[in-house]
């Protein structure tokens, strides 16, 4: 642990817990790596926590507003943190000392199954086990630029990596993604496309004008070879990082910020899907085997408030556990596959039962293989939206609220998936960096029915202009004003195409 | 000091370079005075944040989980408040507290505000105790270990009795020290400001906003100070009485305007209650200005012959919208120059801040 935070080692009677409930955690299956727990009480919670659990990242400001903000909406009873577990290896995990030896437990077996979790699942296959040591290289190549070039400028240029953090393609990871830049093709000489002639069929067999026509085309082409990249690029950050005009240490900033943003985005990715995991088995594990009788109320109390619900949000917790319970549920009864499917007799539907029992195994794959978007939308049945009383909510001016606006199956999948895909932020692609042949960044946003936020799009293209140096473009579309470009050169413009 | 801190002091001080750049904005607005909590007041400051590429959240629907049928409204708790939820996420407008005592600071920075030099010798002297001393004798439980240790290494030292391969260290009693308190005398200063404002039928709501936000900031100012402070209010048509402070800024009544009339209470009052000796005396007097030719004299008289002389400030606000022709101020502004008379028009909001600048930048 990092020698900022004062912490302490695990009395005895939870060190003893830890050992049983590894056990029962490797009995039913789960895989990990060694599981370090550390004791902070709820200041040092705070402070872990506002660092995402690292307390060894670069100093930055938002770290600071977000501790305010913990250490508020505690005092005033808004929220507590039980624990806390970070992608590591060995996995740290957080516990509160105020917390009920019930609740340690309760937590204990949790982060297990997390620990399970970024072990096991794909998304976080690329993710740095060594992240503590990686973050507090960032942190101390930050603090010496800090020292080097002064506060005022280097925060400045992290501020504006930030704000552009968003813009990574989650995907790239595992993807082979086309290049930005290809090697000019060998282009063919005027000489090669005039045909051989004799003298006087020469007018007839290379007609001038056609020639001239060639000519043009080439030119074109040439001209649009200047264009890059190539095929449109979602990864802004490492667009920027090759192609801007960055110092040194500008470009060592951004490519931290970078690594942490991809460092950070599988959790991001499988919020739903990760919890449920974890209280799926922290349930599983205290009710099968840790719990102890005068121990029960507390620890109902406490899993059903991990898992309420309230009408305007979606709690991950319950909608993980409930889903992953009803595939367990389908697999175990054999409810899936063709003959499933074509039935579509309720009663029979819900009766369904082939005894197959393959419930275990499929939620251990479903656990490897999928993210959120992939598990809602292979997994999310009618059944299940109905059962758990799902709706999609819009805002309506008139009332200025938010209401219910439909309990259909179709728009409550598609509002589902809409809002999980690339992590919830929108897609925005680099597509010219040299628009007009000025060396200007060209972003079209895909627009599938969401605006962006227009308060901050004038102010993040002043950031990005400030990274590219030349003038930057966002093409986006808004509601009732159809297709805009915004603009900034110095000062923000916008135009309708 | 660890980073958490560091980062958290980096935070406080950006969101007070934007309170800073718009302090004008914070300063007149009236809404901050009723928010104020004990002594924090919180000033919401949105723009502290990092703009992103991100979705706007009106248009943007979500999905939730419960009872209702489509078309009723979300019961309390927005949509993506709190911790955790995947959906919407929710837009925090970032109140960032900060205390009058700070926000006092910087006005005073920014209005470069001198210290008041308390008049007078006979200020009472009060006392503070704290502890910061050491004694040999005291009760066992303020025993100071690491001087108790250090006096007791020494005479080892000193007797030769200290052996570095077995550094063993034994105080006897004399070695022992306690911590102790030691008490500093205090200048104390007290201070009496009067305020009196002109009720007639011409003060409207606006004028009493402006007075209002005035005599909030001079109050922190003078707050700020001086250790004990009395406030009166008067307030005055043709007649003039004393109300508490909640009155004050709420009362309407009518009739003509006699500013002597507040003039000769306020004499009453400090003649009374007030010995210049001991106190110092502020004077801040609204009104619009439109005083009954005939009372002008008398009032100044009052002020020349009884006031001024004793009060530390008499300031005159005029919240007059435009001029009326001869007013009050122009009466004031005929006298011969005193140190401590200060005038000024307080037409709106942003006269609010220089009016300040004026009354307390005389520095008395």
């Amino acid at each position: 642990m990092s020698k900022r935070v004062k912490t302490s080692l695990l009395p005895p009677e939870l060190a003893s817990w830890k050992e049983k409930i590894e056990g029962y955690a490797t009995e039913v299956g789960l895989t990990f790596p060694e599981v370090r727990f550390v004791m902070l009480d709820f200041d040092q919670m705070n402070k872990v926590a506002a660092y995402d659990g690292f307390p060894s990242r670069y100093p930055h400001w938002r770290f600071g507003m977000e501790y305010e903000r913990l250490r508020k909406s505690y005092a005033w009873g808004l929220h507590r943190i039980y624990e806390m577990v970070i992608n590591t290896d060995p996995c740290y995990a957080y516990l509160l000392t105020s917390n009920l030896t019930v609740d340690q437990k309760l937590v204990m077996a949790h982060v297990y199954a997390h620990a399970d979790f970024f072990h096991n699942n794909l998304w976080f296959s690329h993710t740095n086990r060594r992240m503590l040591d990686e973050m507090a290289n960032h942190g101390a190549r930050i603090q010496r630029y800090l020292e080097k070039f002064g506060v005022e400028p280097v925060e400045s240029f992290i501020d504006r990596c930030l704000s552009l953090d968003n813009l990574i393609d989650i995907h790239s990871p595992g993807v082979v993604r086309a290049p930005a830049r290809v090697a000019p093709a060998e282009s063919t000489t005027e000489q090669n496309e005039r045909l051989r002639s004799s003298g006087y069929m020469e007018s007839y067999i290379n007609p001038p004008d056609y020639l001239e026509a060639l000519r043009r085309r080439r030119q074109e082409e040439k001209h649009r070879e200047r264009n890059f990249p190539v095929t449109p690029q979602r990864d802004l950050l490492l667009f920027l990082l090759e192609n801007a005009p960055l110092e040194p240490w500008q470009q060592d900033v951004l490519a931290i910020v970078r690594e942490e943003a991809y460092y950070f985005a599988p959790q991001r990715q499988t919020k739903i899907l990760n919890e449920g995991w974890a209280s799926y088995f922290h349930s599983y594990i205290m009710t099968r085997y840790a719990l102890e009788t005068g121990e029960l109320i507390d620890y109902a109390d406490h899993h059903s408030g991990t898992l309420a619900t309230s009408p305007g949000r979606l709690n991950p917790y319950k909608v993980g556990i409930e889903l992953l319970r009803h595939i367990e549920d389908r697999w175990n009864r054999g409810a899936f596959g063709a003959e499933y499917e074509a039935c579509d007799d309720t009663k029979q539907r819900a009766n369904w039962d082939r005894q197959l029992g393959l419930g275990r195994e499929k939620i251990f794959e479903v656990r490897r293989i999928y993210n959120d978007v992939g598990v809602i939308d292979t997994f999310l049945t009618e059944e299940f939206a109905k059962e758990q009383k799902l709706f999609t909510y819009r805002y309506n001016p008139q009332a200025r609220a938010y209401e219910i606006d439909s309990r259909d199956f179709a728009d409550i999948k598609r509002q589902l998936l809409f809002s999980l895909t690339n992590f919830g932020e929108p897609i925005i692609e680099v597509v010219n960096a040299n628009y007009e042949n000025r060396g200007e960044l060209y972003l079209i946003h895909r627009w599938e029915g969401a605006d962006l936020r227009n308060d901050y799009l004038d102010a993040t293209l002043e950031n990005l202009h400030a990274l590219w140096s030349r003038p930057v473009h966002l093409e986006t579309n808004v509601q009732e004003k159809g297709r805009l470009l915004f603009s900034f050169d110095g000062r923000p413009h916008m135009r309708q195409l | 000091m660890a980073q958490i801190e560091q980062d958290n002091a980096r935070y406080r001080q950006i969101v007070k370079g934007k309170i800073r750049q718009n302090l004008r904005k914070y300063i007149t607005n009236g809404e901050l005075i009723g928010r104020q909590g004990k002594d924090l007041v919180s000033i919401p400051v949105p723009q502290v944040d990092l703009p992103r590429f991100t979705f706007g959240q009106n248009n943007r629907g979500g999905v939730g989980q419960g009872e209702g049928e489509p078309g009723d409204l979300l019961g309390a708790g927005e949509p993506g408040e709190g911790e955790g939820a995947g959906e919407a996420p929710g837009q925090h407008i970032r109140e960032a507290e900060i205390s009058i005592d700070e926000l006092v600071q910087m006005l005073a920075e920014e209005l470069e505000l001198p210290r008041i030099q308390p008049k007078g010798s006979k200020s009472l002297d009060s006392e503070v105790t704290k502890y910061t001393d050491i004694r040999r004798v005291g009760p066992e439980s303020l025993r100071h270990f690491k001087r108790t240790y250090r006096e007791a290494l020494k005479r080892q030292l000193a007797a030769g009795l200290y052996d570095p391969e077995n550094p063993v260290i034994i105080p006897y009693p004399e070695d022992r020290r306690y911590r102790s308190y030691r008490t500093k005398p205090l200048p104390d200063a007290n201070a009496v400001i009067i305020y009196m404002m002109d009720v007639s039928g011409s003060m409207g709501e606006r004028e009493k906003r402006l007075v209002r936000i005035t005599a909030f900031w001079i109050d922190a100012w003078l707050k700020r100070n001086y250790q004990h402070i009395h406030r009166r209010y008067i307030v005055h048509d043709a007649v003039a009485g004393e109300v508490d402070e909640e009155t004050f800024y709420r009362i309407r009544q009518g009739g003509g305007t006699k500013i002597s009339s507040a003039l000769t209470y306020c004499q009453k009052l400090v003649k009374a209650l007030y010995n210049p000796d001991e106190w110092n005396i502020y004077l801040f007097q609204f009104s619009d200005g439109d005083n009954f030719g005939s009372d002008n004299d008398s009032a100044l008289s009052l002020l020349e012959q009884h006031l001024l002389p004793v009060a530390n400030l008499y300031c005159y606000g005029q919240v007059d919208e435009r001029r009326y022709g001869h007013t009050f101020i122009d009466t004031l502004d005929e006298l011969d120059p005193h140190e401590n008379l200060v005038t000024t028009h307080i037409r709106d909001d942003d006269a609010i801040f220089d009016a300040l600048r004026l009354f307390l930048g005389k520095g008395r």
